[in-house]
């Protein structure tokens, strides 16, 4: 199958012939397919978030392709604003981006710009509310009257409703409560089973990762460090925390016990360890 | 593209301009205004030029990030420039061509003029690159202590300053990271008629203003939790004092101004 995206040879140079100069990416390659599920984990300035502003043209690249659907996005001025709508991007605290007077009007800056016909517009509106679950009244109040979780997902609106292709997301649970982020990564999976969208999601919980992704790209000091199913990522688990990162709980109880001389294998995930603790005890229970 | 705005920002350093009394800095800067605002010749001018240049080199600022700081305010000098170049009548003509006509006046007038609109900037920009929003408003504070006897809120001004100071940075950020974020959602801010990108920058401005009014709010709860009353008995960690390296600046400071009024007489 065709991947959807693709980053070669990427390199990215901040501030270029200054004393600031800094690079913040360093040959990444990687090549993501439809409807993949992909987490990107990494240490603060690992270059995260330079590369994901890469993906839909904010930045150009200093060297190296970003190819969406085989196609260079800089090759072409109209290929570039193309990107901006088929890759959508989610910052972190996309609330504070809130202006319109009402919800409704918020959600469709990003149709409108795309320059769809007026129903069209509609429609999309209400379906990506539908997604992350406003109601119909609350379309029509001001974004600002609502609550945090509510702006949050009202932001998140604002991109599903440009129907991206590929959905990236930096951090989008970050500051909300346990129910907020069940809600958001619910409607983050709705969406991409809906519309067979790929998901990229910036996390810096590993249960989260662990639970949702097919995949999970590593950033280490600019570089793509590992590339690979969160299963085989945190088999890792020195060379993460080594990384300013961290393995899931429940992975780390596991390996624990098996230092304790308990055969386990390893898990990543609640399910994943309830199963496997079953077994055990249904193995005990036979002798 | 808007990070590279150094405009009113601090490079710590610990040169000898550093560590001046930031009244003496603000004194001296108003002289040297003065004095480049009476200076008439080319004497006058390249000596005012050797004593900025010297404080420059004296400060370890590097100068790139001078330069760098002058360029939002290119098109005002291309302006000044061009306007005096144009419409000074004076001297024997240079060019005459069509309507333009350029003459000998005209071009020394210019020339002085973007000069000094240059070096206005740099001294400003040494006393802002040199001095710590903290010390400044200190200094500022300070100088401007008399006025408290007429009831002018010197105290409260001064509060206001370092405060518009120390968020311009932060400000800049946020609105950087907000272009961002509508840009993603296809805003286009290059294109289109001037109209258009007026109405373009709403959604930029209308979440940075409410991010500056939350921004306020939290500053001013987090004052008051650390029982900030305003001036009124507030005590000081660091008092100013003046040193020798401050007597030394004031007498350079006198000593150019009466050159600059002698050259002046003599009108170079």
């Amino acid at each position: 199958m065709e991947p959807i995206l693709e980053v070669k040879n990427l390199n990215y140079i901040y501030s270029i012939g200054t004393p600031f100069e800094h690079q913040a990416l360093d040959n990444v390659s990687f090549a993501v397919n439809r409807g993949e599920f992909i987490g990107i984990i990494g240490h603060t300035g690992s270059g995260k978030s330079t590369l994901m502003q890469q993906l839909n043209g904010l930045l150009k690249p200093t060297s190296g392709q970003v190819l969406l659907d085989g196609q260079d996005i800089w090759s072409d001025k109209k290929l570039t604003r193309q990107a901006r709508f088929r890759v959508g991007l989610v910052f972190q605290y996309p609330e504070y981006q809130l202006f319109e007077e009402t919800v409704y009007r918020d959600i469709a800056f990003g149709p409108k710009n795309m320059g769809l016909k007026e129903d069209e517009i509609d429609r999309r509106v209400r379906e990506a509310a539908g997604f992350v679950g406003l109601t119909e009244n609350q379309l029509q109040v001001s974004p600002f009257d609502l609550s945090g979780g509510q702006k949050r997902r009202v932001a998140i609106a604002g991109v599903i409703a440009m129907e991206p292709e590929v959905l990236i997301l930096d951090e989008p649970t970050a500051g909300l409560d346990p129910i907020g982020r069940a809600e958001i990564l619910g409607n983050i999976e709705s969406y991409r089973k809906a519309k067979n969208a790929t998901i990229m999601m910036v996390s810096h919980s590993m249960e989260d990762v662990a639970r949702l992704t097919d995949r999970l790209l590593v950033m280490n000091g600019s570089h793509l460090a590992m590339d690979a199913t969160p299963a085989e990522v945190f088999t890792h688990a020195e060379e993460l925390v080594e990384m300013g990162l961290n393995i899931p709980q429940v992975t780390q109880v596991f390996l624990e016990l098996r230092k304790m001389g308990v055969e386990v294998p390893n898990v990543y995930t609640i399910g994943q360890a309830v199963d496997a603790l079953k077994a055990i005890r249904g193995g005990a229970a036979k002798c | 593209m808007l990070k590279d705005i150094t405009l009113g920002q601090y490079f710590p350093g610990n040169s000898v301009i550093h560590r001046l009394d930031p009244r003496t800095k603000l004194i001296m800067l108003v002289v040297y205004i003065v004095a480049l605002f009476m200076a008439k010749g080319i004497l006058s001018y390249g000596m005012l030029l050797v004593l900025l240049v010297a404080v420059i080199k004296v400060s370890t600022i590097p100068p790139k990030s001078i330069v760098k700081g002058m360029k939002p305010l290119v098109m005002i000098l291309v302006f000044t420039g061009v306007l005096n170049l144009f419409f000074t009548q004076e001297g024997p003509v240079l060019v005459d061509f069509w309507v333009i006509t350029i003459t000998l006046g005209g071009l020394t007038r210019a020339f002085f003029m973007v000069l000094r609109i240059l070096m206005l900037i740099t001294c400003t920009f040494l006393l802002t690159y040199t001095t710590s929003p903290i010390s400044l408003t200190d200094g500022l504070e300070s100088l401007m202590n008399p006025l408290k006897k007429i009831g002018v809120p010197v105290h409260e001004l001064s509060m206001m300053m370092c405060i518009a100071l120390r968020f311009i940075p932060t400000l800049i950020e946020e609105t950087d990271k907000i272009m961002c974020a509508q840009k993603a959602r296809g805003a286009d801010f290059e294109n289109g008629s001037l109209i258009d990108r007026a109405k373009a920058l709403i959604p930029i401005l209308v979440p940075l203003f409410i991010g500056a009014f939350r921004r306020a709010d939290e500053l001013a709860t987090a004052m008051e939790c650390r029982c900030y009353q305003g001036g009124e008995g507030r005590t000081k960690m660091k008092l100013l004092h003046y040193h020798r390296n401050d007597l030394t600046a004031f007498g350079i400071g006198a000593l150019m101004i009466v050159a600059v009024a002698v050259l002046g007489s003599f009108g170079l």
